[in-house]
């Protein structure tokens, strides 16, 4: 296990875990989100394929009602 | 005779209703009224308020997914997305770094939902908490970055027109001064420096769009808006906060047509006296003096 911050909390998840995993288990509807990996944006293709690494910042954003 | 007559006002009422589209960067909307999104206390009734304004364009924020307690239900399950171009805002931000930052995030969440709203931002960087006035030194480096980075910036600012024109110089894609402080109702405290804004920013340019965003209370405050020569206005409190928003919603359409029809047709000069409506000549009574 190693930990990540997620969205400013920090959280356990296991070595080797994918950006999609991660959105997956957090049940965050990926299609209406963004992901930032230490202030770098994820492109949407590279979710299943980058893996975390212990420390990393991911900050996961949607739109919500706003003027 | 009479299907005649009623063709020739159908004539009259199409002719009263040619206006040109709005057009801001490469964007171009046929309603000139442009709406938030937040503070309805339930998205069914945003959802209905939208319809009711008769916007093509609603303003969203970019906040942090929540992770605990999400009640499942998106605000973008409740925006029709082939109605309705997106415009994500740097709400929330008060530095530039921030506000770029911001912008790109909701530029990713709109390129994935193929929305035509993923290449502009409206940029909104504050000064403080207890006024939301904009930091002008901030939101002009945030502007020219946002430029550089190929966004079509609608830049929030206040009703100065050297800042405005600072902006302008800056790429943004519109200039979009506060009527008056964000959510404050208070309508368009300063006209005189709306007026010179339109005419600083139109007078070699009159194509060049300038939107006035926030401080909107009622539907007068719109129509006094587009009677000034704004080319549209964009607000939120005003309709999620009446008593009841889809019928403010309703009234601000109302008073968009109503404010831009007036500014199209052109209005009487103010005087000091009065000119009488029925003909001097011919009448059959005494004057007092």
């Amino acid at each position: 296990m190693m930990t990540i911050q997620f969205n400013g909390q920090p959280k356990q998840v296991e070595q080797e875990t994918t950006v999609e995993e991660l959105l997956l288990e957090a049940g965050v509807p990926i299609k209406f989100c963004a992901v930032e990996r230490n202030l770098e944006i994820v492109p949407k293709p590279e979710y299943r394929t980058l893996k975390l690494e212990a420390g990393d910042a991911i900050e996961v954003v949607t739109l919500v009602g706003g003027g | 005779m009479r299907s005649k007559s009623s063709r020739s006002w159908g004539a009259v009422k199409r002719q009263a209703m040619i206006d040109e589209p709005l057009r801001i960067g490469s964007h171009s909307l046929n309603s000139r009224l442009i709406v938030g999104t937040g503070k309805y206390d339930t998205l069914d009734l945003m959802r209905d308020s939208l319809a009711a304004s008769h916007s093509e364009c609603v303003t969203v924020a970019v906040r942090r997914e929540k992770l605990y307690d999400r009640d499942g239900r998106n605000l973008l399950d409740f925006i029709d997305l082939s109605r309705y171009t997106l415009l994500p805002n740097t709400a929330g931000c008060y530095n530039a770094i921030d506000a770029v930052r911001v912008a790109r995030l909701g530029r990713e969440i709109l390129k994935s939902l193929e929305n035509p709203g993923a290449d502009w931002v409206k940029l909104e960087v504050l000064g403080d908490s207890k006024t939301l006035l904009p930091d002008p030194l901030a939101t002009l480096e945030a502007c020219k970055r946002l430029v550089d980075e190929g966004f079509q910036v609608l830049c929030y600012t206040s009703d100065d027109p050297i800042m405005a024109v600072r902006l302008k110089a800056a790429g943004a894609a519109c200039v979009m001064p506060a009527g008056s402080p964000i959510g404050s109702g208070q309508g368009i405290l300063n006209p005189n420096n709306l007026t010179i804004i339109l005419e600083y920013l139109k007078t070699d340019d009159p194509t060049y769009p300038v939107i006035v965003d926030a401080g909107v209370g009622t539907a007068s405050d719109v129509a006094v808006a587009f009677e000034l020569g704004a080319d549209a206005v964009l607000l939120n409190t005003a309709i999620a906060h009446a008593r009841d928003p889809v019928r403010m919603a309703t009234a601000m359409y109302h008073a968009t047509e109503a404010g831009r029809s007036a500014y199209l047709a052109g209005r009487i000069p103010k005087r000091l006296y009065a000119q009488a409506s029925s003909p001097e000549e011919g009448t059959i009574t005494s004057r007092p003096w």
